[in-house]
């Protein structure tokens, strides 16, 4: 019989921690996939926040290193300017790029740091209990939005990825989600392209990919994936925003 | 090499260079400019080598940290109010046992305070500075020379132990220049450190990580930190002597002032007054044995520090009862000058009956 599945190599043989339903365990193994097609293994280097995904290095099988919170695109700064040979991921939720790292995000961005974010958005701090995001979208209920989030009091989502893909040096911004096979599937496209595009040495290369968390979303499974589509996707519309690779071709 | 003239903060950077750092990240602020545009003049293309103006001192300290898991040598630098910033890096950088070196050329504080020089970061320099138990090398030069001497021992001290180092300078120290000479020439190539990450290429995968939620595993890690902070404790506690064999008051000073000091024991000596230096190299470890030592013969000691009396708890920590501590301090980068320090040292002299 052919064997048109298995676990990739590179995803460690560890139970996930993650709640039932989360998108974390999702993105793992695609990225787990992309390093092997893509024959990575020997020169990634991951970088994963505090957080839910602190723990990535119990189930990614490559170098990684934790930073502090909000400061991996500094941190994967260092590693691919002492080590131009590594190819360097960091992998950050909403909070960790989009508010505490926001500089350090735009920054690594517009120098062209030639590494690569994976930007998990689920619209809420997800290891602290729930609290609002810098992308948690309006009239959504926190722990610390109790009354729904008010732009006016509480500030509006911030889309992190139209922001990164303005600067000169990103040379790769999409926003994907993992809520269907169709999704996963695009999302996997994503990934593999950013890769691509650090190994390229073009630039920066941002991945931005709507997550569910059914448990501080307070919903079932099938319920959070349908709210990425019917609310998180109205604020983060997905599909490609910047590909200077394909601005050239049309050129 | 022959003598050349520079100042104390390029200096830093081509001691740095000759010790084969290869990578540089700071951000601006006076007084320590010189060391950052000395690296973007002399780093930045350099082969192997890289430099990164930073967007903050959060973001130069964290990649120094991002250097250092490659195996790099790496510094940064800034003055008091940066210095603050990079604390959450060094906490971390301690934390996974990752060498780099961090000059703070310090100035007045607290908060935005001067520009001038100033020796008010000593507890923030020796009690670690970030959150944790932790602790970090303190080196502390008093003049230039020593500033490319001891930078560096720094890279080496931080390699050997696996540390972040601190050069405790100060703005004047940066700021003045003098004949130095550079006693190394930069190294062809350095040995990758054994834990660096470099891909898991012929080996299993490897993580360097300080989270854990298990109390146990951190309880180990601390201990662990601080069995080999014991061991530099023994082996690199360093201080420089001057005048103490028959010496019946002490003062005890660090980096620029004790060079102020030294001009007021001169003249104290010319007035028949015996008086000797101790100068803490080492911030930390702090030699604190040697100060013991010298209670044995000395009842009297003077800690002269360019703040409001800092390094004197260390001091009296050593001294414990078998000898009486003064203290003399200007803070917010007033640089006193020998005579005023003299002056000082005659009064309490006498007031102390010595002579």
């Amino acid at each position: 019989m052919k064997k048109i599945y298995a676990r990739p190599r590179l995803l460690k043989r560890n139970v996930f921690h993650y709640c039932p339903g989360c998108g974390h365990s999702i993105i793992h193994r695609l990225i787990a996939e992309v390093i092997e097609e893509m024959g990575l293994q020997e020169r990634v280097i991951g970088i994963p926040p505090p957080g839910c995904s602190v723990f990535t290095y119990n189930y990614l099988d490559v170098d990684m290193a934790e930073s502090a919170h909000g400061r991996g695109a500094a941190v994967a700064t260092g590693i691919k300017r002492a080590f131009p040979e590594a190819i360097v991921f960091t992998y950050q939720g909403d909070g960790d790029l989009a508010a505490i790292g926001t500089a350090e995000t735009i920054h690594a961005a517009n120098r062209g740091e030639k590494i690569t974010a994976i930007f998990i958005n689920n619209a809420v701090y997800g290891m602290t209990g729930g609290q609002m995001a810098p992308t948690t979208i309006e009239n959504q209920t926190t722990t610390t939005t109790p009354y729904g989030r008010s732009g006016e009091i509480e500030g509006y989502p911030i889309k992190m990825s139209e922001i990164v893909a303005i600067v000169k040096g990103a040379v790769y911004v999409e926003r994907v989600a993992v809520n269907s096979p169709a999704n996963i599937r695009r999302t996997k496209r994503a990934i593999r392209k950013a890769f691509q595009m650090q190994i390229d040495e073009r630039g920066f290369s941002l991945v931005e990919i709507l997550s569910p968390c059914p448990t501080n979303w307070k919903m079932g499974t099938l319920e959070a994936w349908q709210w990425i589509d019917t609310e998180m996707t109205k604020e983060f519309p997905l599909g490609l925003i910047k590909d200077v690779t394909k601005e050239k071709d049309a050129a | 090499m022959a003598r050349v003239l520079m100042n104390g903060n390029s200096v830093i950077g081509e001691a740095a260079i000759r010790a084969g750092c290869q990578c540089y990240f700071g951000y601006p602020i006076t007084p320590q400019n010189e060391l950052t545009e000395y690296m973007a003049l002399n780093l930045s293309r350099r082969k192997g080598c890289s430099f990164v103006q930073a967007e903050s001192e959060l973001a130069a300290i964290n990649m120094v940290f991002g250097a250092s898991l490659v195996g790099a040598r790496v510094m940064t630098s800034s003055s008091s109010p940066g210095i603050s910033l990079k604390q959450e890096g060094i906490s971390y950088l301690a934390a996974c046992e990752l060498p780099a070196v961090i000059v703070n050329m310090s100035r007045g504080g607290p908060g935005l305070g001067s520009i001038s020089a100033s020796q008010s970061d000593y507890f923030q320099a020796t009690r670690g500075g970030g959150h944790g138990d932790y602790r970090t090398i303190v080196l502390a030069p008093s003049s230039v020379q020593e500033l490319a001497d001891l930078t560096h021992k720094a890279f080496d001290l931080a390699d050997k132990y696996r540390i972040p180092v601190v050069i405790l300078g100060d703005g004047m120290l940066g700021q003045m220049m003098e004949p130095v000479e550079f006693k190394h020439n930069a190294p062809e190539e350095l040995p990758i450190r054994s834990n660096a990450l470099r891909g898991a290429k012929g080996r299993p995968s490897r993580i360097i990580k300080t989270f854990t939620s298990n109390p146990a595993e951190l309880e180990e890690i601390n201990w662990s930190l601080f069995r080999r902070y014991n061991l530099i404790e023994q082996e690199e506690t360093s201080s420089e002597a001057f005048l103490l064999e028959d010496a019946e008051l002490i003062v005890v000073a660090f980096g620029i002032a004790a060079r102020i000091a030294r001009g007021a024991i001169k003249t104290a000596r010319a007035e028949g007054l015996k008086v000797g230096l101790l100068r803490p190299i080492t911030l930390w470890p702090f030699p604190t044995e040697k100060i013991r030592q010298l209670t044995n013969n000395t009842k009297q000691f003077l800690v002269f520090e360019m703040n409001m009396g800092q390094m004197l708890e260390d001091v009296q920590l050593a001294v414990a009862d078998k000898a009486e501590v003064s203290f003399y301090g200007r803070p917010g980068g007033v640089i006193p000058t020998p005579s005023e320090v003299a002056r000082v040292v005659s009064r309490l002299y006498y007031q102390k009956g010595l002579k």
